[in-house]
């Protein structure tokens, strides 16, 4: 269903307040004008010094145009690109825009692919929002005209828009949008648009353009305003005690010496933990260390070691009788491996691994009777709905959230738990507003990593060394069936965001994919590129090692199985041609090659490496990548950048080990990340095609462990089948 | 009650003494662009200059800053070396998230104003490789370090 047409009759709506609109960041104004509109029952009404042809743009009679952007900001240059797509249907001098934050109105601003909710992450927010955006700015700009049409008093068909004018080419008359929207008055019914009506590729002025991002200049000085830099008259600070391990309960706390300290207000007792109020966040902390707490000691994740829960999990892997929930099946697999000349078979595992938003979790809060009002460094607006109409009891209606800029994101900021956290504090102090800081030992210990791993793969080859099978085997915590198990339940078991990656365009006669959920109470979640990050190790360092089995190159190879795919045949011909892949490499250097289709965008990687103490050091990333219609070219190029370096640090450094269900890593100097001195240089090449666009955010992340580790193998002859990886 | 003088500004703070200086900037000065981030100077969010020289002020209490000069990322911008630095992130389009990037030019500045010569990228990577960025704007921002000295070297800032 599309949200655009569905709804636009009821978000239309002429605002009084948009006019106002100075800066980008304000949303208080959006709010104001939005909230109107809210109470209007988003019926249109004339009047004002604005005007909007639906929710998502506002024409000011000063020539300012404000465009909504619907997604969280969290370094991936959304809120540039959102309004992109609404100024290219629209024909917008980009000069005159000003973007705001859409407020958690999913009816106006959900994204299709997320069921309409207001979520931000698996790489869904261009390729979601791209033709429920555009149409919006297309249905606006008909509005426009036709407003024109009836000033010059002209036919609607004899008008062309160019940088926000209306143009009689006849005449030569030419009406501003500023000019049109001092008196344009809503139309009773809004023109009917569709796909077939949105410009070709060939015709964008804006899409495929490198603007400069909205969001840059704020961060370049000082002044952009995340979350924790949220300030309220009269507000204080707040540090929340958990268990030192998931689902364990309170049984009893001492609070004595923490009311004791001067600058605490407040202790609170929440479902899970106690939170310590106090006039700086420092006392805060403090008051909270002071607490004497007895927790439960009943929780499932008790037992867990990693090392041995690892050990069980390839053991796991490794039985092929336990066949557990066939995620994919293509052909038939058994009989294709029964029937080939040469199999391989390898056991991959990855350990798991914590988000480290730079910017820690954290929310203010304010509670007014049986209103609440959040200001979140939020990806999921409608998870926080979720979480604060269930856990803290509150009314949709009466929630009212606004989303920050985010230091970070990469799915750790989808879950409310900090948000939960404010509101429940502000809960029991009404009135005042409570910001609500986690310590950084608090965001790696709470953290929902990116779930332990081990996929056994097999692979089947023929007489010409042709893969003819891949059986795919996939040991994990589930994290659908954590956050939304009705929906995992609906779909068979299949764990979506885990088992990501595993489909292939690699023409393979037997495919057949297996997943065997564990559960063992310890909290899985999203981690940038989640599944992709491992499933695309095991599948493109198992393809390499068949094309060195076989004695095939490993670029051919993988061209060869591509024969349907002339897309991802480009990009690694590109990328190849980039690395000089197959030229001679100085002594102890090697190049490797990975491959990855996930979210439909292709990419080829190849990364130059040499070993230095038994770890792999890399000095160069080549990266050719096709993202269908690319809205900022060189923002893909840093995403991909981006995410290199993030997969990077993983498959290099990180790594989260449990003993007796507790994280041993919990701040910076135990918990290694990549750091500028170990970058390599990462070249990337756009190769932008005519095809809706797929997600670029994550892109970059998949093929890098794998290129890595196939330079390694390349080099040195052994397999890392480990993340991170182990010392060769 | 301890004095100091932040971005040329006598102020008098009331906090306790063992309050990190971080806090102090944050929460009484009101001064945001100081950033918090691992709370035991391993990431370099919360780099200031104190006396001229760069100190994570989440591991500084207030106490010893008693009558000495501390620079934020608020007063560097007004500074030469601080506008050449800001025009370059700019011009790279450096930030992604941004969190990081207070720290980062904290540390940029004392880099070019030590710097005896034109830096290479090695140079940049390697001295502010105290500052993490978790989006991996790593290259760009050396990009911008070496488009800043250049500028500064110039007298276009």
């Amino acid at each position: 269903m599309n949200p655009v047409t569905t709804v636009s009759r009821r978000a239309f709506m002429v605002g009084s307040g948009a006019g106002s609109l100075g800066i980008s960041f304000g949303l208080a104004s959006a709010w104001a004008t939005l909230d109107a509109a809210h109470a209007q029952g988003f019926g249109g009404t004339t009047s004002g010094n604005a005007f909007s042809p639906n929710g998502w743009v506002h024409f000011g009679t000063d020539g300012s145009v404000t465009l909504v952007s619907p997604a969280a900001e969290m370094g991936q240059g959304t809120m540039t690109a959102m309004p992109m797509l609404l100024a290219e249907e629209l024909d917008l001098d980009w000069k005159q825009v000003k973007v705001v934050q859409a407020p958690a109105h999913s009816k106006i601003f959900g994204n299709p692919r997320f069921g309409g909710g207001m979520v931000t992450g698996a790489s869904r927010t261009v390729a979601g929002y791209y033709d429920p955006i555009r149409l919006a700015g297309l249905q606006a700009r008909l509005v426009m005209v036709q407003a024109a049409a009836d000033m010059l008093k002209v036919p609607a068909a004899e008008l062309r828009t160019e940088k926000s004018t209306v143009i009689h080419s006849a005449s030569g008359r030419k009406l501003s949008y500023a000019q049109i929207a001092k008196v344009a008055q809503a139309p009773a019914e809004l023109p009917k648009v569709d796909k077939a009506m949105l410009k070709p590729m060939s015709q964008f002025k804006i899409i495929g353009t490198d603007i400069a991002r909205v969001d840059v200049a704020s961060k370049s000085n000082g002044t952009a305003k995340f979350g924790i830099d949220q300030r309220m008259p009269g507000m204080l600070w707040a540090s929340v005690l958990r268990a030192p391990l998931h689902r364990e309960k309170l049984e009893s706390v001492d609070d004595a010496a923490t009311r004791a300290l001067p600058g605490v207000k407040n202790v609170v007792r929440l479902p899970y933990g106690v939170a310590v109020v106090a006039d700086s966040f420092h006392t805060a902390r403090q008051g909270r260390d002071l607490l004497k707490a007895q927790w439960s000691s009943t929780s499932k994740a008790r037992s867990h070691n990693s090392a041995a829960v690892l050990a069980e999990y390839v053991a796991r892997s490794q039985n092929l009788s336990d066949a557990g929930v066939e995620f994919a099946k293509h052909g038939d697999t058994p009989a294709q491996l029964a029937g080939a000349v040469k199999t391989f078979s390898a056991t991959y595992t990855s350990e798991m691994v914590s988000h480290i938003c730079l910017e820690p979790m954290n929310c203010t809060a304010k509670v007014e009777g049986d209103q609440v009002e959040v200001w979140a460094p939020s990806q999921s607006p409608s998870f926080i709905i979720g979480a604060l109409s269930g856990a803290a009891g509150f009314k949709p209606e009466n929630i009212k959230i606004n989303i920050t800029l985010l230091g970070g994101g990469f799915g750790r900021r989808v879950e409310p738990d900090y948000a939960l956290d404010a509101a429940l504090v502000a809960k029991a102090m009404p009135g005042t507003p409570i910001q609500v800081i986690w310590t950084r030992e608090d965001d790696i210990t709470h953290d929902k990593y990116r779930p332990l791993t081990s996929q056994h793969l097999v692979a089947g080859v023929d007489a010409q060394g042709k893969l003819v099978g891949l059986l795919h085997r996939v040991v994990s915590e589930g994290i659908y069936a954590r956050v939304a198990p009705p929906a995992f339940k609906a779909s068979g078991g299949k764990d979506q965001p885990v088992m990501e990656g595993v489909e292939i365009s690699y023409g393979v006669p037997g495919h057949l994919v297996q997943f065997m959920i564990e559960e063992r109470g310890v909290d899985a979640g999203f981690w940038r590129a989640v599944g992709p990050g491992y499933t695309k190790f095991a599948i493109e360092t198992l393809i390499d090692e068949v094309a060195r089995g076989v004695g095939r190159d490993p670029l051919g190879y993988r061209l060869d199985m591509l024969g349907q795919h002339p897309r991802a045949r480009a990009v690694l011909n590109q990328v190849a041609q980039m690395a000089g892949w197959g030229r001679g490499m100085p002594a102890g250097r090697a190049l490797g090659l990975a491959f990855s289709d996930a979210w439909n965008s292709m990419i080829g990687m190849v990364a130059e490496v040499s070993i230095k103490d038994g770890k792999p050091v890399v000095h160069q990333v080549w990266a050719a990548v096709d993202p269908g219609h690319a809205v900022q070219p060189k923002n893909i190029e840093v995403q991909v950048e981006g995410s290199v370096i993030y997969g990077l640090s993983a498959a290099l450094h990180e790594k989260i080990t449990l003993k007796n269900g507790e994280p041993q890593e919990t701040n910076l100097n135990s918990y290694r990340v990549l750091r500028a001195n170990e970058t390599p240089l990462v070249n990337v090449k756009v190769m932008p095609s005519d095809n809706h666009p797929g997600g670029m955010g994550e892109v970059g992340l998949p093929p890098i462990a794998p290129a890595v580790a196939n330079a390694v193998a390349a080099l040195t002859g052994k397999r890392l089948r480990s993340l991170p990886f182990t010392s060769v | 009650m301890t004095q100091m003088t932040v971005n040329n500004q006598k102020v008098s703070l009331d906090t306790p003494a063992d309050t990190p200086l971080l806090w102090a900037i944050r929460e009484k000065l009101n001064l945001t662009g100081t950033k918090f981030g691992c709370g035991i100077a391993q990431c370099g969010a919360c780099t200031v200059h104190l006396d001229g020289a760069p100190v994570r002020s989440c591991s500084v209490p207030v106490s010893a800053v008693s009558g000495r000069k501390i620079t934020t990322i608020e007063g560097l911008m007004k500074t030469r070396t601080g506008k050449a630095l800001e025009a370059a992130w700019n011009q790279v389009q450096t930030p992604q998230c941004g969190y990081c990037q207070s720290g980062q030019l904290m540390a940029a500045a004392d880099l070019l104003n030590k710097a005896k010569k034109t830096l290479s990228r090695e140079d940049i990577l390697s001295a502010m490789s105290g500052h993490i960025c978790r989006c991996g704007t790593y290259n760009q921002i050396a990009q911008a370090v070496a488009l800043a000295q250049k500028t500064l070297k110039g007298g276009q800032a």
